[in-house]
């Protein structure tokens, strides 16, 4: 049995301790916002929070998850009202969507880093997500925007 | 079938009476007024509120919650946006507040439902509209008769019905049950395209909010109760047969219950693979990479892609091939001589890689096949598994999910068939989950072409133009030979251009090999489009034209000069500076005309970097224009990646790239520069959107790399660095 909170709320499941956290977190807990898109830590779009952490959830062995903070696109926030979640509604960011909860949760740590990043901090931090349907321009604005709403203090 | 056919038996759809969505309703035919009787309940529930069929897209319950059923796929085209925001309008009721729901694989009752083609909006709209207002005006008509006032005093807004003068209101639940059993109008008045207030606005997505916090269903992330997991471990040369497989350490991988042989259908031929079942994907994933499988697949060993250009560029030296269209005489005018240009263009196969890789959940169930899954062609899969797996159509029921990318592989019937066979195989419902080396490796891909393009070049214009294309022709997913020319052969290429020429041919030189292959967003488009329209520019330049100005000799008519004229005007065409490359290309693809102008220049480190792309998209009448800004700019992405970095490759008969690593995307590290995005206002009738923005690309690119560098790229992929 592997302790696990995930989202605030404490869970033991009982999982091959090898099995990534991705699939921990899909086919045992059912939380099928975290996507599986390579498997082998090339396209973030199972990137989740470790402690704060985003970590490539594909990659990550459910055991060493266990004991710590897993924040899923889930949990980001109480009403999909996470600054970076707002500003993806208002410049309809996703194409077919698959790839966002990574790439929000990349940029969920980027922005809490880095309240005020610039175009290259922005490559430096999202390279690792892949949209194959080509939202980079739209993700760069909303970072952007959520950044400038954070600073005006009026991100939520 | 090929797209074109998709679009036409969309137009000629029929609305016939038939089973409703839950198998109890009644559908009123919109089309067939005569055939409209009473009112159906669909679904009753405890509460007491019941759920009436209008019509087979619009749905109003008693309590007055209305929904509209999109019957084609959103995989990021925004098919779920685009389909209720045109009922709505005549609908009179608001976006936001509408429950928006797949609808099943069903020809009968929706038409063509593959959703390829750019067809969705092009193939619908008249419908759509026509269906809405029906239902608003039965509505009416409702509150009329039960008012006691002629209906002409009365007028729909926001899911109510008002009567102006006697200021009363009915919501539209309070009406449906009556409204459904009057008689549909004949012809009813629709809108002005300048009243609506929904239409042409850029209204935010119904989807997004799903999207930016986990909670939208893909095909992946579906569960039906009692599911258990398979991965498949199939042929790795694409065709041939297990000999034997061994699976004893699989066996012993935790949470493997069972291992099976399986066989899917490929086009006309079979597929063979050993599937692994287990209780998570994980699972089953890993007692897969145990399994030791012997293939028979000799005969396949050969394929390298090498050898795939060698002989198409050596057929087009030597044959003329299947002529699809010819204009005047080409080549007694290249015969002639003179100016006569001839060069060979060559574009790569590509995998589609959706970022959600192909998995589907099917449960058989004897008389009853249930499927679930990100699907492109709901109505396809139904017809192509009630055969296959022998139940009747009429209980076979297709389910589409969001799709994570589609771009025309989820069109394909392969991966639902297996998951069938082997819920048929276990006797449990199952979702086949495939990894991403499955999905990259296994095709089917766009094929690789080579063109060879002649021109002679006189009097400062074009006389003769004449093309044979080498590849892989989709009509012949079977392999068959090919006895017919690629009726795609010229898609791309401006109409105008084939009368303004004069002297103009286009023909394919077959070119068979056993790599499946299946449409890739913008088809035949995506590479023609990069020869035809370098060709045009390398014309230009021999013709001593200025690019624009020589397509404008050829382009008379007054919507596409306007369109050029906007193309001109948003790039600063004529502002040109000397440390700048400016290239241009214009294709037309599923009745939409996108130019595109790209401007590079060299970086501080001296290499080759694109600072900006403009975009003017000629779609005619549209629904939403962010969504169409934003397939623009997708489609540059994606052309981008197929033209200057990923490609796939064979080698022994085996595919080179296995996950991202090796077939490299674009990342947002590659896309500093911006895209800007036009849409022309006029009132013709609507083209596609989710493909036409991808061809013009790599040619304005490769375009304006000779224009800063005086260096011809004739071969894609190329490197941006090595310039
Ligand atoms: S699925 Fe983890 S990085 Fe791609
Ligand atoms: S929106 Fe489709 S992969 Fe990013």
């Amino acid at each position: 049995m592997i302790s696990l909170n995930v989202n605030g709320e404490s869970h033991s499941i009982d999982a091959d301790p090898e099995m990534p956290l991705l699939w921990a977190l899909r086919d045992i807990l059912n939380l099928t916002g975290t996507k599986y898109g390579c498997g082998v830590a090339q396209c973030g779009a199972c990137v989740v929070h470790l402690d704060g952490e985003a970590v490539r959830s594909c990659v990550t062995k459910v055991s060493r998850a266990g004991g710590r903070k897993v924040i899923t696109i889930e949990g980001l926030s109480a009403n999909n009202d996470h600054p970076l979640q707002k500003a993806w509604q208002e410049i309809d960011v996703p194409q077919c969507g698959y790839c966002h909860s990574g790439q929000i949760m990349s940029a969920a740590v980027l922005l809490r880093e880095n309240p005020n990043p610039t175009d290259a901090d922005i490559d430096a931090a999202m390279s690792g997500n892949i949209c194959r349907c080509g939202t980079y321009p739209r993700i760069r604005k909303a970072i952007h925007l959520a950044a400038a709403w954070q600073a005006k203090g009026n991100g939520r | 079938m090929s797209q074109q056919n998709e679009a036409t038996t969309t137009s000629r759809r029929n609305f016939l009476k038939t089973a409703g969505i839950a198998g109890s309703g009644l559908c009123l035919a919109l089309y067939f007024p005569s055939l409209a009787k009473a009112a159906k309940i669909v679904n009753a529930d405890e509460g007491g509120v019941d759920d009436v069929e209008m019509n087979a897209w619009v749905h109003i319950n008693t309590s007055g919650k209305v929904t509209i059923f999109c019957h084609r796929a959103e995989m990021g085209q925004g098919a779920y946006q685009a389909v209720p925001q045109i009922v709505a309008e005549e609908l009179e009721v608001d976006l936001d507040k509408v429950n928006i729901v797949f609808a099943q694989g069903n020809r009968k009752k929706y038409g063509g439902q593959v959703t390829g083609g750019s067809s969705t909006v092009r193939g619908s709209y008249k419908n759509l509209l026509k269906l809405g207002a029906t239902a608003r005006e039965m509505l009416i008509a409702a509150a009329a008769a039960r008012w006691g006032v002629p209906a002409a005093e009365c007028f729909a807004a926001s899911a109510q019905v008002h009567h102006r003068p006697g200021g009363k209101t009915l919501h539209y639940g309070e009406l449906v049950v009556s409204a459904s059993k009057m008689e549909a109008p004949k012809e009813v008045k629709q809108k002005a395209r300048a009243d609506y207030k929904l239409i042409g606005k850029p209204l935010k997505r119904q989807d997004t909010v799903l999207k930016t916090n986990g909670t939208a269903i893909f095909g992946i992330d579906k569960k039906i109760p009692g599911m258990k997991y398979a991965a498949v471990e199939r042929n790795p040369r694409l065709r041939g047969t297990v000999k034997s497989y061994d699976d004893s350490a699989t066996m012993r991988v935790p949470g493997v219950t069972k291992v099976i042989k399986v066989k899917m259908a490929v086009f006309n031929t079979y597929r063979e693979g050993v599937a692994v079942i287990a209780n998570s994907t994980w699972a089953a994933m890993q007692g897969k990479k145990a399994l030791k499988v012997e293939w028979d697949d000799s005969g396949f060993e050969h394929i390298s892609t090498e050898d795939i250009y060698k002989r198409q560029q050596e057929d087009l030296a030597t044959k003329e091939g299947l002529l699809l269209k010819k204009v005047g005489d080409p080549d007694a005018v290249i015969k002639k001589g003179g100016k006569v240009l001839d060069v060979v263009y060559q574009t790569p196969y590509q995998s589609h890689s959706c970022m959600e890789p192909l998995n589907c959940i099917a449960h058989y169930q004897g008389d009853k096949l249930e499927v679930w899954g990100p699907i492109q062609g709901p109505d396809w899969v139904q017809d192509f598994l009630s055969k296959e797996m022998g139940v009747a159509k009429e209980n076979v029921f297709i389910n589409m999910t969001f799709l994570g990318g589609g771009f025309g592989r989820k069109a394909f019937l392969d991966y639902p068939h297996e998951a069938c066979v082997i819920s048929k195989e276990i006797g449990a419902p199952v979702q086949v989950v495939w990894s991403r080396e499955d999905d990259m490796t296994q095709g089917p891909y766009r094929p690789g072409v080579s063109y060879r393009c002649e021109a002679v070049v006189a009097n400062g214009g074009i006389e003769a133009f004449k093309v044979r294309m080498s590849g892989q022709n989709t009509d012949h997913w079977d392999a068959e030979k090919s006895t017919k020319a690629n009726g795609s052969t010229s898609e791309g290429f401006l109409k105008p251009y084939f009368e303004a020429i004069g002297n103009v041919s286009f023909s394919d030189v077959p070119f068979e090999t056993p790599i499946p292959i299946m449409w890739w967003r913008s088809v035949y488009a995506s590479t023609n489009g990069f020869a035809y329209e370098s060709f045009i520019d390398e014309i230009a330049l021999a013709a001593g034209k200025d690019p624009l100005e020589l397509r404008r000799q050829y382009l008379k008519e007054d919507r596409i000069r306007k369109q050029i004229d906007k193309l001109v005007e948003v790039s600063g065409w004529k502002n040109r500076k000397k440390n700048e490359g400016y290239g241009v290309a214009m294709t037309e693809c599923f009745n939409s005309t996108v130019g595109q102008v790209v401007k590079v220049s060299r970086g501080a480190n001296g290499k080759v970097k694109i600072d900006h792309v403009w975009a003017v998209m000629d779609c005619g009448w549209y629904v939403n224009p962010d969504t169409i800004r934003a397939q623009v700019e997708g489609s540059i992405v994606m052309a981008l990646g197929a033209a200057t970095i990923h490609e796939i490759t064979f080698k022994d008969g085996l595919v080179e790239q296995k996950n991202f690593y090796a077939y490299k995307m674009p990342r947002i590290s590659d896309i500093p520069f911006e895209i800007e995005v036009h849409i022309m206002d006029n009132d013709a009738a609507a083209g596609g959107v989710g493909e036409p923005g991808l061809p013009p690309f790599a040619p304005a690119l490769t375009n304006a790399i000779f224009d800063l560098t005086g260096s011809r790229i004739r071969k894609l992929p190329f490197d941006m660095n090595t310039i």
